[in-house]
């Protein structure tokens, strides 16, 4: 029995008809879902609002454009010389050239002035730059690979495998890395020099050992971060409901765990660059790194020692190139260790 | 004059992604030596109204209007010194989780004697006399060894014992509790509810009791109040509420729970739908969109609280369908409802 | 065969998971956290555990699983003995629901992907379309869309989390879930959701359930029979009817007093049998009977001798000196 609703007339505001039921859609309509965002979405987006990461990748953008394309474009090679126009200041003209310039032929001019045999410096950073950013981007590469397996393999099986590997890591990792780093581009250089492979003759013995020595001795780093990011995971109900349902090991590092480290490795890789960068500039600055005339940073800051009171700046433009490059990639480490953190999703 | 009185109290918690308002106008009386229970799933708010009154919400909530009044004082706006001076004080709290409550690297005695030695004036000897009283008091054995012991020597139920000590040890009027017994074995938290209503019964405290479990509710409290999505649904004495709930949400709630008396296999009826999303509030009534008996009302407007009996409150449209077809509503100036008689219309039937 | 038909789905056989501590230097205690427990789950039959902290419920579900190698003890699982080389066949058709629902799921995989995981490791699909049926399926029998299946588990709330848990527990077809603690990670209004579907589940496809829980009133309406544990021992096992009308043991009956009844005045009246002291450590189980220290019926035999696990009624099993 259903009577009918009185309207009580001194509450004007009740409608009757409000009291009939609602609608199912018109329940789903109150409930806001918000929108579908994956974790690797998500922190693109924090890291896109961070201003000073997104500085970084522009700059690192802009150089790096730089220092790959500019060099077929320019109308100078790092291996030019002419004596007539040695230690030129920035923008300034040789003799030559300005008589050149009287005559109607346009000249480019040095932007950063020229070194000791005349070579336009501008192209020689540039060029530098590019070694620099191939050293860094190689050696990191290789860090990354071989510390990833390590501390996967070292994580997850834990235990005595997972001791062993540790204690090898310590070991590495007391070295002086200094020092064996010299000895190491001393003894390889002189083997690498020898081979007659084209691939090494072109890259040059000093970059390769390079190389061989970050893959012996830097990737410790990251196989400790990869490792200690595995055990965290190891202990997720995820993985354990994983090998509930009967799954491999190697599918649950393969499914489950390296996607979780995917955070961890994008950082410190991005952190391994500047390192790397700034290992061969020393290298290369104590004359173990590239060979002569193929500049890089380093050696570019070391050739400007001599004469560095009258010519400063050719130690100043190499010196910045570096402080931006390894200021760039640490800053952009740190914003993205921000961005994927997720304590700070909401 | 009633112990405490919350009016209209709106705490909110401005984060980054937005307004979470987790309180939004709560209102309640707790008078002297009872238990008031406030009971409500997580999102509700009941947490979030007891830190309010001690004024130790974390940062980014901040009470945004309102008044709370402790024997007539008012404590909304009030210095942070005359807080200090009400907490552990007039009002004791115990928490949730008694291992991190406790300091792990101070001895037990330490701890309980740090609240007698700032609120009262006694010296170095008489605090540790009292300190052991209060172990005595919660049924500690051995007080002279647990006061020279740490928080991780103690089990669980111990740890919340020295908590109960630490917050009455200056006999405060009020002890609010937050969820004291959730994170205990049932067999514990017999013993610890047990012990508070000795307590209350010796001391004679006013318990704010903050739960999810109905069950520790019908056992211990005297008044209830049912909050959903910040604001209170319902509020009435234990008895009204479990024997005769006027809110729909309540409802679902006591016939949800399965009981362990029910001899049959009867179905349980959930609560349809997902707890609501504090960022995206629906308009009108909150429980809405879970509700079996909603109506257009409840999507455009939030019911208000009304009378539906003697110390007995709710705040739902359904009663007003009721009481309109009983015409049972019984209106006061501008025409805003002030009671409905909600045992009219059962009578008839 | 008559066998055939009473053969249980699930034989469990004396039991023990011990875990060795390191209590020192050089020294290792072991934990005893099952100290031989026997049951059996007939098919379709839903097997309660109940117990406090320490009394080992989770470790008997997972060393069941062979997730942990039980340090003795057997498991049949119809009539075929769990070990190494059964152990895949096993592993298809006994799954785990878990409590936690936040980090039972990878966070960074779909829905979709978690829910066909036991799919994808046993390759029970011949096509990507097949797979993405099975998974609608999956989906819709636990009462989430389709649509769902591209969102990633952190967008859930945690009874939507939990149903997709159960989802992918039931990709391989199991005949047999071990439920851990379900329901105690979801709020009060949601449980009951979530009990009603696992029931729902039960009968649509026969399975049996072994469901661990602290909450005796969820027990008690979900389970046949319920197992009561205390400190690596099975202390009591009956119907659950039977063991709330004539608990046997004193350990169930001051369990059951203790548990608050949402009933005011049955509440009040109702006799509290309060235990005195706390729940040992399972690393000190006390000698001869674990639950002698709080037990108001001790006797002298009690400490010397730990009591067996005998059936004292037809079905209704306890260890106990001193019924």
């Amino acid at each position: 029995m259903d009577k009918p609703l009185k309207k009580n007339p001194l509450s004007l505001q009740l409608d009757p008809n409000l009291f009939q039921p609602a609608t199912e859609e018109e329940k789903a309509q109150q409930i806001v879902t918000r929108e579908s965002v994956s974790f690797m979405r998500d922190a693109m987006r924090r890291l896109r609002r961070n201003k000073i990461s997104m500085a970084c990748v522009v700059i690192l953008v802009l150089m790096t454009l730089a220092a790959f394309v500019l060099p077929s474009f320019y109308p100078y090679t790092y291996a030019q010389q002419d004596v007539t126009a040695q230690y030129l200041a920035p923008m300034q003209y040789s003799q030559k050239e300005l008589a050149k310039i009287s005559q109607g032929i346009s000249v480019f001019p040095h932007l950063m002035g020229t070194d000791s045999l005349g070579r336009d410096y501008a192209c020689r950073v540039i060029y530098g730059t590019r070694i620099s950013l191939l050293a860094g981007i190689v050696s990191a590469f290789i860090v990354v690979v071989i510390g990833i397996i390590y501390g996967a393999i070292s994580g997850y099986f834990g235990g005595k495998v997972d001791m062993i590997m540790m204690r090898i890591v310590d070991v590495i990792y007391s070295l002086p890395d200094v020092l064996i780093v010299i000895l190491l581009s001393v003894a390889l250089k002189d083997a690498i020099s020898a081979s007659k492979n084209l691939f090494i003759m072109q890259v040059g013995a000093g970059l390769i050992s390079i190389f061989i020595v970050f893959g012996l001795l830097y990737w410790v780093g990251m196989a400790r971060q990869v490792r200690g990011q595995i055990l965290s995971i190891k202990e997720q109900e995820y993985v354990l409901a994983s090998k509930s349902i009967g799954a491999s090991p190697a599918r649950i590092i393969r499914k489950h765990m390296i996607p979780n480290c995917v955070s961890v490795i994008i950082i410190t890789a991005a952190m391994q660059i500047p390192s790397a960068i700034f290992t061969e500039s020393f290298l290369s600055f104590l004359g173990l790194g590239v060979s002569v005339p193929m500049p890089s940073l380093g050696s570019l800051a070391s050739d400007a020692r001599s004469g560095l009171v009258s010519y400063p700046y050719l130690l100043i433009w190499p010196a910045l190139s570096i402080f931006l490059i390894v200021l760039s990639f640490n800053l952009l480490g740190n914003g993205l260790r921000d961005a994927f953190d997720p304590k700070l999703r909401s | 004059m009633n112990l405490l009185e919350v009016k209209d109290l709106h705490t909110s918690f401005f984060t980054p992604s937005g307004v979470v308002k987790a309180v939004d106008g709560v209102s309640f009386n707790l008078s002297k030596g009872t238990v008031l229970g406030i009971v409500g799933e997580s999102g509700s708010g009941k947490s979030v109204t007891a830190y309010s009154i001690l004024q130790i919400l974390t940062h980014p909530g901040r009470i945004v209007s309102g008044s709370i009044k402790l024997e007539g004082k008012e404590l909304v706006g009030a210095s942070e010194e005359e807080m200090r001076r009400i907490r552990g004080n007039k009002i004791g709290i115990i928490f949730q989780d008694p291992m991190t409550s406790l300091n792990p690297v101070f001895t037990v005695g330490n701890q309980l004697m740090e609240a007698i030695l700032l609120h009262t004036n006694r010296n170095h000897s008489e605090a540790y006399a009292r300190a052991i009283e209060m172990l005595n008091l919660v049924g500690i054995n051995e007080p002279d060894k647990r006061m020279k012991q740490y928080a991780y020597e103690l089990s669980g139920g111990m740890r919340q014992r020295v908590m109960i000590a630490m917050a009455l040890a200056c006999e405060p009027d009020i002890l609010i509790a937050d969820e004291p017994t959730t994170a205990l074995d049932v067999t514990i938290q017999a013993q610890i509810l047990e012990l508070m209503m000795d307590l209350q019964k010796k001391m004679g405290m006013a318990i704010i009791m903050i739960t999810h479990d109905l069950g520790v509710i019908a056992n211990m409290c005297d008044e209830v109040i049912v909050m959903y999505a910040g604001k209170v649904a319902e509020r009435g004495t234990a008895r009204q509420i479990f024997y005769n709930p006027r809110h729909e949400y309540t409802k679902g709630l006591l016939n949800s729970i399965p009981n362990i008396d029910s001899d049959g296999k009867e179905r349980l009826i959930p609560i349809a739908g997902t707890p609501i999303d504090m960022l995206n509030m629906p308009a009108g009534c909150a429980f809405a969109p879970r509700c079996g008996q909603a109506m257009k009302a409840c999507l455009k407007q939030h019911p208000e609280e009304v009378w539906v009996a003697k110390d007995h409150l709710s705040a739902c449209w359904v009663n007003v369908r009721e009481g309109l077809k009983n015409d049972a509503i019984e209106t006061g100036e501008g025409g805003k409802i002030v009671r409905i008689d909600t045992d009219k219309g059962e009578k008839h039937e | 065969m008559n066998d055939n038909a009473k053969r249980p789905l699930v034989d469990v056989r004396d039991l023990k998971q011990y875990f060795p501590i390191s209590t020192g230097f050089f020294q290792k205690k072991p934990l005893k956290a099952v100290d031989g427990v026997s049951f059996e789950i007939q098919k379709g039959e839903t097997l309660g555990l109940v117990g406090e902290s320490g009394c080992g419920k989770t470790t008997v579900g997972r060393s069941l699983l062979h997730l942990y190698t039980p340090t003795s003890g057997e498991v049949y699982f119809d009539g075929v003995k769990v070990e190494e080389k059964t152990l895949p066949q096993f592993r298809r058709r006994a799954q785990l629901v878990f409590q936690d629902p936040y980090s039972s799921l990878n966070p960074r995989m779909t829905v979709g992907d978690i829910v066909a995981e036991p799919l994808d490791v046993h390759k029970l699909y011949s096509s990507k379309k097949e797979r993405d049926e099975k998974i609608n399926s999956l989906l819709h029998m636990v009462g989430l869309s389709s649509e769902q299946a591209t969102r990633y588990a952190h967008e859930f709330s945690g009874g939507q989390r939990q149903r997709i848990g159960i989802a992918r527990s039931l990709a391989s077809n199991p005949e047999f879930i071990v439920c851990d603690e379900p329901v105690s990670a979801l709020d009060v209004s949601i449980q009951a959701q979530i009990i009603n579907m696992l029931e729902d589940l039960q009968k649509k496809l026969g399975l049996a359930y072994l469901f661990i829980a602290h909450d005796l009133a969820v027990v008690k309406h979900i389970s046949n029979r319920i197992a009561v544990m205390y400190l690596g021992k099975m202390v009591e096992l009956a119907s659950s009817s039977e063991l709330h009308r004539h608990p046997l043991h004193p350990y169930t009956i001051s369990l059951l007093s203790a548990v608050p009844i949402p009933d005011p005045d049955r509440s009040r009246a109702s006799r509290r049998i309060v235990l005195k002291g706390d729940i040992p450590s399972p690393l000190n189980v006390p000698s001869g009977c674990p639950f002698r220290t709080r037990c108001n019926r001790a006797t002298a035999i009690c400490a010397e001798k730990c009591p067996e696990f005998l059936e004292v009624e037809p079905g209704h099993f306890a260890a106990c000196h001193n019924i």
